[in-house]
């Protein structure tokens, strides 16, 4: 049991010494990403390949034997970010990164690690200029970052609560927070102009303070882990990566507000967040950092896991209240807001993973530290999940403030295949499409609000001239309309005519008049819903029309899709100089669409043709084309 | 749904287990969604049976537990197939071509109309808003086992396998 933080302290120096002593340490991702693509047979490679060897040890009989001085530990960590490129193994202590490991490649690798060189085939290479890179902080993917909320992510095993201690000083921000009193940390996190990174941007302190002004028998601390934005998954990466921060965070909140009982509520697709959860609570528990008198302070708290059963409107503060509370996940009316009356009546802080997993880093490192990161209005990082059409996919984090093009560009390394760039969307189904020309606006709460768009939980997908942005904004407005609770009119019936108006012009059966609808009916849906999944699903559409609307008039007039992505403006050619007029395009159409005169270039009849493609595959020529 | 595989669905709902649920969730309403989640896991669906009696032991309305049922999509009131094959429409996914995946795995296992499951009651293929592994774009869950960078030849090999030797149900 640690009853104090010289204790902490201790593990720490007694842990990382024992790593030390080790001759290295092999890290395999075991995030959900890495892991899909074969971890853990290479974990257990390792290990047999160690073991045959003589060569394996772990941090326990390290710690037991304190003149032992060799030997190599290997532990799942959590997830590096780079999942596109997993399954990632990282050599401690020179921080070597292994890509696309596979159980073949094991043997070569611990002869490296014996040998203390590198397998050079193995490190990532530039794709443009086939430079390899052995460090993982030279990778330029990881060289423009500055890991705050996942600076354990990747780096510890994220089942072991003494690694946690260990890096970055875990564990020791609760004792800070312990040795003063309740009003000055909540000082802290006020001075630290902390915004809450799940999606709004509202200062965690200023919520805070409310909740801690309430009188009651009861109060809750609530994680908010049910992360549903399609293209967004740092939550997901931090739970399962780095548990314990969230636990220190929530329990840093608990002590501010005065609560003694938290909740993570889990989405139901991240079965692996809630087992490392659960896993984490128990040895905190275990260590008598969860439970009764913590760290003999008198502070009390506990922390329940608790299963979201798939619906994206529990993300929304007084919905998620409500599913814990075992009902439909449906949200109400604030005020009152959660912090005055929330579970159960009783006064609730809601805060995001990351927010959460801040708060633990701004207790053990300062409101200085902090603050000298970021922006003065948006201080600190945020994560982003950068997905799409560049050459460098994965879960990244940056210092408020960062233009769109050095993300995009510098960490993204791109678009993918030399392709041009023509948007990102930020924001998920809330948030809304940035050109070109708006590449140099900095990621921020303040600046991304300004031009209709927001940070939204920081999902980035880049979007190259392939992608058709009207079709993306009715995936947006099908998901939404999909996942609308069906309290407010507005938000049920509004985004379902939307979605039938978009669904049209991607039919090519639009009109210009749809478009004005589209703007009349999104402007309604803003005002007429309750929370914020209603107030916020027009966002794409109307960024979009905003930005793209010769892609809506091409479309709509010239029945043309300048992407090539929707289906029912595909047209199918015969390229008259490769025809030789063999017939058989006309012999296999089935329904008569094809004619012409053999030896002579044949005519498709668009009119009947059906897109079927039948065509195409019979064509020895080549001289059957898909138009757009 | 034909008759006779009502019946024997519906006598196939075990009262000690749910009892047993009961007993380690508890029977306070908060305990509702928990306690419909280890139904949904052991028979696939929320057998309308188990709902009657949990409406019963909670002491809430049959429109009350019927509501939260149909209300998450984690929920289903039709069993499911033993292989659930969930394809990622999430946004990243959706830009790299999830729904061709999608359309071939349906062709695969002769999924016609507006069905889920197929007549067989092995497959169930859905598409799920987004599994965070974004990275791996796109990506199709089987029973939980997740499959990354799909394409529509990928998945119908998977499916071959599948079918030759089985995969775990877990």
């Amino acid at each position: 049991m640690i009853r104090n933080s010289d204790q902490i302290q201790a593990i720490e120096k007694s842990y990382n010494h024992a790593l030390q002593r080790g001759k290295a340490q092999i890290l395999v991702c075991a995030g959900t990403g890495c892991m899909a693509s074969g971890s853990p047979a290479v974990y257990d490679g390792l290990m047999a390949e160690l073991k045959k060897r003589d060569l394996h040890t772990t941090i326990d009989c390290l710690l037991e034997d304190e003149h032992a001085d060799s030997g190599v530990t290997v532990v799942n960590s959590g997830c590096h970010g780079f999942c596109e490129k997993g399954p990632l193994v990282r050599i401690e202590p020179e921080g070597i990164l292994y890509t696309k490991v596979q159980v073949e490649d094991v043997v070569e690798i611990v002869d490296a690690v014996v040998a203390e060189t590198v397998v050079e085939r193995l490190l990532y290479h530039d794709p443009r200029t086939n430079e390899a890179f052995a460090k993982e902080h030279d990778i330029p993917f990881y060289k423009y970052q500055t890991r705050v909320a996942l600076c354990n992510c990747g780096e510890i095993d994220p089942e072991d609560i003494r690694a946690y201690m260990a890096h970055d000083q875990g564990y020791q921000g609760i004792a800070n927070a312990l040795a003063m009193s309740p009003e000055q940390v909540n000082e802290q996190i006020l001075s630290a102009n902390l915004r809450g990174r799940g999606g709004g941007g509202f200062p965690a302190g200023r919520k805070w303070s409310i909740a801690a002004a309430q009188k009651a028998d009861q109060k809750y601390i609530i994680c908010n882990g049910d992360e549903g934005d399609p293209g967004a998954f740092m939550d997901r990466s931090i739970m399962e990566g780095d548990p314990h921060s969230v636990l220190e965070g929530m329990m840093i909140a608990g002590y501010a507000i005065g609560a003694s009982k938290g909740y993570i509520y889990v989405r139901a697709e991240y079965p692996l967040a809630v087992q490392r959860l659960k896993n984490a609570i128990s040895q905190a528990q275990a260590a008598g950092l969860l439970g009764d008198n913590i760290l003999g302070s008198g502070f009390s708290f506990q922390i329940q896991v608790k299963e979201g059963a798939g619906a994206f409107v529990c993300g929304e503060e007084s919905a998620l209240i409500a599913s814990i509370e075992g009902q439909r996940g449906m949200p109400r009316p604030k005020p009152p807001f959660p912090a005055v009356a929330g579970l159960w009546g009783k006064p609730t802080i809601i805060n995001n993973v990351e927010t959460l997993a801040n708060v633990s880093r701004i207790m053990t490192k300062g409101v200085d530290w902090f603050t000298s990161i970021g922006t003065p209005s948006s201080p600190g990082t945020k994560t982003f999940a950068l997905t799409g059409e560049v050459e460098n996919t994965g879960l990244i984090e940056v210092p408020m403030g960062r233009t769109i093009e050095e993300v995009v560009f510098k960490i993204g390394g791109g678009i993918r295949g030399g392709r041009k760039f023509k948007a990102v969307q930020i924001g998920g189904p809330s948030g809304g499409c940035l050109t070109e020309d708006q590449l140099d606006i900095t990621l921020d709460f303040d600046s991304l609000q300004q031009v209709g768009a927001m940070i939204g939980s920081g999902g980035l997908v880049v979007m190259d001239e392939n992608t058709c942005v009207v079709e993306v904004a009715r995936f947006f407005m099908n998901f939404i309309q999909n996942e609308s609770c069906g309290k407010c009119t507005f938000c049920r019936e509004g985004t379902l005519q939307m979605l039938n108006i978009l669904q049209r012009i991607v039919d090519g059966k639009g009109t210009l008049e749809d478009l004005d609808l589209l703007v009349e009916v999104g402007e309604m849906v803003q005002i007429g819903s309750l929370c914020g999944l209603g107030k916020t699903a027009p966002n794409p559409v109307l960024s979009t029309l905003e930005n793209f609307r010769d892609e809506y008039v091409a479309h709509i007039k010239d029945k043309r899709c300048p992407a090539g992505v929707c289906e029912a403006l595909k047209r199918f050619v015969i390229v008259a100089d490769k025809c030789k007029g063999c017939s058989r395009c006309a012999k296999t159409c089935p329904v008569g669409a094809i004619s012409g005169e053999v030896r002579s270039p044949y005519v498709i009849d668009v009119e009947k043709c059906i897109k079927c493609g039948a065509c195409v595959e019979v064509c020895k020529f080549m001289a059957i084309e898909e138009v757009s | 749904m034909n008759t006779v595989t009502e019946i024997v669905e519906s006598t196939a709902v075990d009262p000690n287990f749910i009892a047993s649920v009961l007993r380690e969730m508890g029977t306070e309403s908060a305990a509702l969604i928990p306690i419909l989640q280890a139904i949904q896991e052991r028979y696939r669906y929320l057998p309308e049976e188990a709902l009657v009696e949990i409406s019963r032991a909670l002491g809430l309305s049959m429109a009350t537990v019927y509501g939260v049922a149909t209300f998450y999509a984690q929920f289903s009131l039709e069993p499911k197939g033993k292989y659930v094959i969930k394809v990622c429409d999430g946004t990243a996914c959706h830009v790299r071509g999830s729904l061709p995946v999608y359309d071939a795995i349906r062709r695969k296992v002769n999924l016609v109309d507006g069905r889920s499951t197929t007549e067989d009651k092995l497959y169930t293929v859905e598409t799920v808003s987004c599994l965070g592994a974004c990275g791996l774009a796109p990506v199709v869950t089987i029973n939980d086992k997740v499959y990354g960078q799909m394409t529509a030849e990928a998945i119908r090999l998977i499916i071959d396998t599948l079918e030759q030797e089985g995969i775990t149900d877990d």
